[in-house]
């Protein structure tokens, strides 16, 4: 891990603004700075939490919102939730890993992007839902998804 | 002239009409754009950036607002001009090319787009011709707002907005006025039922707490909103969180509490982002903190974050959220008024419970209890006053939130104002209350139901948050079911294995037989399962998570019969159908 990371995650960790910080509200905050949760990180929160490195792992294994290797420059998610459905979220989906080349969530071979399933990105007047990179976009159809994925990938930095 | 008696409210409240004063009758015009979670979704941000591009371009001076929700999600991205003094002029489905018209041609010209315009709001007496009146939009026309009152309307960021319209007048009178037990009264007398699904009296929960001696207690505000197909937490904390924060603040005073929590989940940016500049406000106001308006009530308040678990909304599982553990529920007793949030009394509140407090207070509990249905307890009905705060979404023309008096039928909401199923398609089902809350079929008599939370578990539904979900002819019951479950499955939190095992194997019933591969055996079998589940679970997860299957048998048991016994589909659902087998790690 460079330094430049470590600080990034002791800034986090040890920076929050607000007043009641806990093993959960530390893990948020790493994964804000830096996309996920390194074992320095489990590390500095239980440190700073004065906790078991145990009592960490536990918290950061139970939401799925963590991940524990670095992230990928495109993150997709598509949602799955009834109203979404409803509105033929099963063959966005469908585009969606056809696009990246996956048949599940994860992350794309070459490391360059990830999928994610997601049960209600909240905008459900405007199902199907999709985010890329955390920007919502709705009323998707199988070929916007396709075409959205193909001009993020194509924007996307190479590794 | 600043007369002795001037209270320190006087002071912020002259200081917030001056402003507002200003922005909507000084020199400039002002434009609001929707960038609530459909807002964005619609591309609200984009049209944002075309607005602010194109005024500088023109060398037009205007204030721009980026603003929660109206409610009219279906044509977000919403934008509306208000000339000085004039009307709002509303245009919908708004995209970056329209934005820099309506900037050149209304803002910079002063010629409003009569064709693209959706409706105005303002006096009927300053009409722009050729635009209807937006009140008289069937979405607008039936609804009552009182939580919903500023949302679309005032910038959530700006505190004094929310005061200029009326906000902190209810904590002003509160603190000046009435003691806590007066305002615990008040809250009594309206009747008011909590929100987040129970629909228990707030009055009765809040006096648990208010009689409890500990000089730390908390209140706690529940904006977790798992619940696919409900916005309107969201909706209104990203729209108008002041009403929240002054709610939670008077349930604080009305409690003998000290210490606010509210609970968002992490990554809904729009509330997390609006309610912690409100609550940045309140402080420098001295609307919160030590020594409120400069009496002797004190009271903090912040944001907590979770991460994504649906059961973290269930009240003791978010209390363990709170202080930074897995999200799993406590067992009760101890309640929470007793033992709660670090070991200390607390009470908790739905979004929309809180941010109907501050009506309540400044018109008095009898008024709220005057909207809604009264109780007949000859049919167990006990009554819900105020009003439902409904998010439509699905296969409806509009699509939505929308604030309607309790007591109107599903039809009104859903014909009337909803405007039906697009597309001259029938509608079959409803999904309301989140996904434990099952599907309810689109039956004559169904759709007579009113809005009562009574009626609704007596029809075995649940009104719960005010989500509905509307579903089309064209939708498979079978897939619907199986999706739900999927949810229910993914979402348990495993600490009790009659949830943990029974939904995983609800689910694996449920994908046999969309596979036409279900037996005679297995609608048996999930009964079993589900009754287990009921009996063996600790929370309303496990207890409830029977329902999607069960209502779906009771409306629309012969598709279950057509693919188990006729090994034939229904619909025509795809061959691949996806389904998430998702466990928590
Ligand atoms: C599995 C589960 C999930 C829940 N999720 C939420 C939620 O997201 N928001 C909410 O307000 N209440 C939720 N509740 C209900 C809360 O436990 C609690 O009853 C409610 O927040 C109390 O607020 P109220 O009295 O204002 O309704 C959930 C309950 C269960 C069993
Ligand atoms: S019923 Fe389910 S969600 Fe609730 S505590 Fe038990 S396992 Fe967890
Ligand atoms: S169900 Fe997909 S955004 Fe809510
Ligand atoms: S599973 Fe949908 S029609 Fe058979």
């Amino acid at each position: 891990m460079d330094d430049a990371t470590f600080q990034l995650i002791d800034r986090a960790v040890n920076d929050q603004p607000q007043s009641t910080v806990t093993v959960l509200s530390s893990l948020l905050a790493v994964e804000d700075a830096i996309g996920y949760i390194p074992t320095e990180a489990v590390e500095a929160v239980a440190v700073r939490m004065d906790a078991t490195v145990n009592d960490v792992w536990a918290v950061a294994t139970f939401y799925p919102n963590f991940r524990f290797d670095p992230p990928t420059d495109l993150r997709v998610e598509v949602c799955w939730g009834p109203s979404c459905h409803v509105m033929g979220a099963t063959a966005v989906i469908a585009a969606a890993q056809e696009a990246l080349g996956l048949s599940d969530e994860g992350d794309t071979l070459d490391g360059k992007a990830t999928l994610r399933y997601n049960t209600c990105l909240g905008a459900c007047a405007h199902a199907p839902v999709m985010a890329i990179n955390h920007h919502l976009a709705g009323r998707i159809t199988p070929d916007s998804a396709r075409s959205r994925i193909a001009s993020a990938l194509a924007t996307a930095p190479a590794h | 002239m600043t007369a002795p008696t001037e209270s320190p409210f006087d002071a912020i409240l002259a200081e917030a009409r001056r402003r507002w004063e200003d922005l909507t009758a000084g020199d400039r015009p002002w434009i609001r754009v929707g960038t609530g979670l459909a807002g964005e979704a619609a591309g609200g941000f984009e049209v944002v950036a075309a607005v602010k591009a194109t005024l500088e371009q023109q060398q037009v001076t205007a204030n721009v607002s980026e603003v929660g929700t109206l409610g009219l999600c279906f044509a977000e991205p919403l934008l509306d001009v208000q000339t000085p003094n004039g009307p709002r002029v509303f245009y919908g489905q708004v995209t970056p090319e329209l934005a820099e018209r309506i900037v050149r041609e209304h803002v910079a010209g002063g010629n409003p787009l009569p064709e693209n315009a959706i409706g105005y709001l303002g006096e009927p007496a300053q009409a722009p011709v050729g635009i209807t009146n937006l009140q008289d939009h069937p979405m607008m026309a039936l609804q009552q707002r009182i939580a919903l009152r500023n949302a679309g309307n005032i910038d959530p960021s700006d505190l004094y907005q929310y005061i200029a319209n009326g906000g902190y007048s209810a904590l002003s009178k509160a603190l000046t006025e009435m003691s806590p037990e007066d305002t615990l009264g008040e809250v009594r007398t309206s009747g008011l039922r909590g929100r987040g699904g129970a629909a228990f009296p707030a009055g009765i929960k809040w006096g648990f707490l208010a009689g409890n001696p500990d000089p730390n207690k908390y209140i706690l505000c529940n904006c977790e909103e798992g619940d696919p197909g409900a916005f309107n937490d969201r909706g209104i904390l990203e729209s108008d969180p002041a009403t929240v924060v002054e709610g939670i603040t008077i349930a604080g005073y009305a409690c003998n509490a000290n210490r606010g929590y509210i609970f968002i989940r992490y990554g809904h940016n729009q509330p997390i982002d609006r309610t912690r500049a409100v609550i940045r406000q309140a402080y420098e106001l001295g609307l919160l903190g030590q020594n409120i308006l400069g009496t002797d009530f004190s009271f903090d308040v912040e944001v907590a974050l979770t991460g994504d678990s649906y059961v973290s909304g269930e009240e003791t599982a978010l209390m363990e959220a709170i202080e930074g553990k897995r999200s799993m529920p406590r067992y009760r007793p101890p309640f929470p008024a007793q033992v709660g949030v670090f070991g200390k009394p607390s009470n908790i509140n739905n979004v929309k419970t809180l941010a109907y407090v501050p009506e309540i207070v400044a018109r008095g509990g009898q008024w709220f209890a005057g909207i809604g249905t009264p109780p007949d307890p000859d049919n167990r009905i006990n009554g819900s006053s105020g009003t439902a705060i409904l998010c439509l979404s699905g296969d409806i023309t509009y699509t939505g939130l929308i604030e309607v008096p309790l007591g109107m039928t599903l039809r009104q909401v859903l014909f009337d104002m909803a405007g039906g199923v697009p597309n001259g398609k029938s509608m079959k089902l409803l999904q309301t209350g989140g996904p434990l809350g099952g599907v309810l079929s689109a039956s004559d008599a169904n759709l007579d139901l009113v809005l009562d939370f009574d009626v609704f578990r007596a029809a075995g539904a649940i009104l719960g948050s005010g989500g509905i979900i509307v579903a089309d002819e064209d939708t498979c019951v079978v897939d619907l079911t199986r999706n739900l479950i999927a949810f229910c499955q993914y979402e348990s939190c495993g600490k009790c294995f009659p949830c943990r095992m029974g939904m995983s194997h609800l689910l694996e019933v449920l994908e046999r037989i969309s596979n036409l591969e279900g037996t005679e055996e297995d609608l048996a079998l999930m009964r079993n399962i589900g009754e287990n589940m009921q009996a063996g679970s600790l929370c309303g997860h496990g207890q409830l998570g029977f329902n999607p299957v069960s209502s779906a048998l009771r409306y629309f048991g012969h598709e279950f019969d057509a693919h188990i016994r006729e090994k034939r589909h229904t619909g025509d659902c795809p061959d691949q159908v996806f389904s998430p087998r998702l466990t928590r790690r």
